[in-house]
């Protein structure tokens, strides 16, 4: 039913109790959407793909940059200039052959999203910008699809897991992008590149739980680090009942698309 | 003996692996059975020996005879719940 080399590679998954061989095919079954290949997509999809995820979709309309290279471990410095997502690809597949990697090199929009989430099971946001962040947020809330929400700046970095329906969205916390100038991005202020690793991780091991059904997500909690004192703290959230796109009376139907400052265009 | 053989809904031969394949393919082996059914595994003394059958209980299955057969040995494991 196995062959000798599946059961090998994922022999240390099949020894858990909380996975065995059922628990790996449903892995292999899984189809997971990477919004962005920077610094948390990058080891988040390098997880997910060792981890034996079948099929695995990349979204990001950049190229690899000198800058990236000291947190997106995806990339290498003979991938400069190329498409992030091929770069990705080229490192997934030769991690483990039997993931499908599907690639998007352009840029996530309004009008994209819905088709492109539709032929996923979760969504993992690792996006760099507010625009895109309330974009997927939103068109999961719509699609009600599972998704696992990480951010991170200098020392800092933050996860949640959006179940549509079950939990808050972001929005219940985070009504609305804040005005554009009034966040540093990570490329005005900088990020411990180990930061994104810790964080694009713990995403990884959100989506594992996801799709095993196995014990307790991050919903209804956001999940923080400051890497300096090293000190997770984990804070209990609860759905906002006037929050715009889960809410009951939601006024956001349709995914919207906020404008992009032109000092985030550049900015990863 | 002869009904406990009679009793065993499967068969595995691991005596060409080490650990922890070993036990690996004795429980993916058991995941195809039902509770209660029972597996036969031939493996080899030392290491698989001590080991398959301690995870096998702390995965909740019962181990109901361990015998030597030959040079190997002859395990049945009834699974559990």
């Amino acid at each position: 039913m196995f062959s000798e080399d599946y059961i090998k590679r994922y022999s240390r998954h099949i020894l858990l109790p909380e996975i065995g061989g059922s628990g790996q095919a449903k892995l292999a079954q899984a189809k997971v959407f990477v919004v962005g290949t920077g610094g948390l997509g990058s080891p988040a999809a390098f997880y997910l793909a060792a981890a034996g995820i079948g099929t695995l979709g990349l979204i990001d309309d950049d190229v690899v940059d000198l800058s990236n290279l000291q947190r997106q471990i995806l990339h290498a410095t003979p991938d400069l200039n190329q498409p992030k997502v091929e770069s990705a690809k080229a490192k997934l597949t030769a991690l483990n052959p039997e993931c499908n990697v599907i690639t998007h090199h352009y840029r996530l929009t309004a009008e994209n999203v819905l088709d492109l989430i539709a032929d996923y099971d979760i969504v993992v946001d690792g996006t760099d910008n507010f625009p895109t962040r309330y974009l997927i947020n939103d068109a999961c809330v719509i699609a009600k699809k599972p998704m696992v929400h990480g951010g991170i700046l200098r020392f800092n970095g933050q996860v949640m897991t959006i179940k549509p329906g079950e939990g808050p969205c972001f929005r219940c916390i985070f009504r609305e992008p804040p005005p554009a100038g009034a966040v540093p991005t990570c490329a005005e202020a900088g990020v411990l590149g180990a930061v994104a690793g810790i964080i694009g991780v713990i995403q990884a091991t959100e989506v594992i739980k996801l799709v095993l059904g196995k014990g307790d997500p991050l919903v209804g909690r956001i999940l923080t680090l400051d890497a300096l004192k090293l000190k997770f703290r984990d804070v209990k959230i609860s759905r906002n009942p006037s929050c715009p796109v889960c809410g009951e009376n939601p006024t956001i139907t349709q995914p919207v698309e906020y404008e992009l400052p032109p000092c985030e265009l550049r900015a990863n | 003996m002869r009904e406990v053989t009679a009793e065993a809904k499967a068969s595995l031969d691991i005596t060409n692996d080490v650990c922890p394949i070993t036990f690996v393919k004795t429980k993916l082996k058991l995941e195809e059975l039902e509770p209660g059914e029972v597996l036969e595994v031939i493996l080899k003394s030392g290491e698989p020996l001590a080991n398959v059958p301690r995870s096998a209980k702390q995965e909740g299955h019962k181990i109901l005879k361990v015998e030597q057969q030959g040079e190997n040995f002859r395990l049945l494991i009834r699974k559990g719940e």
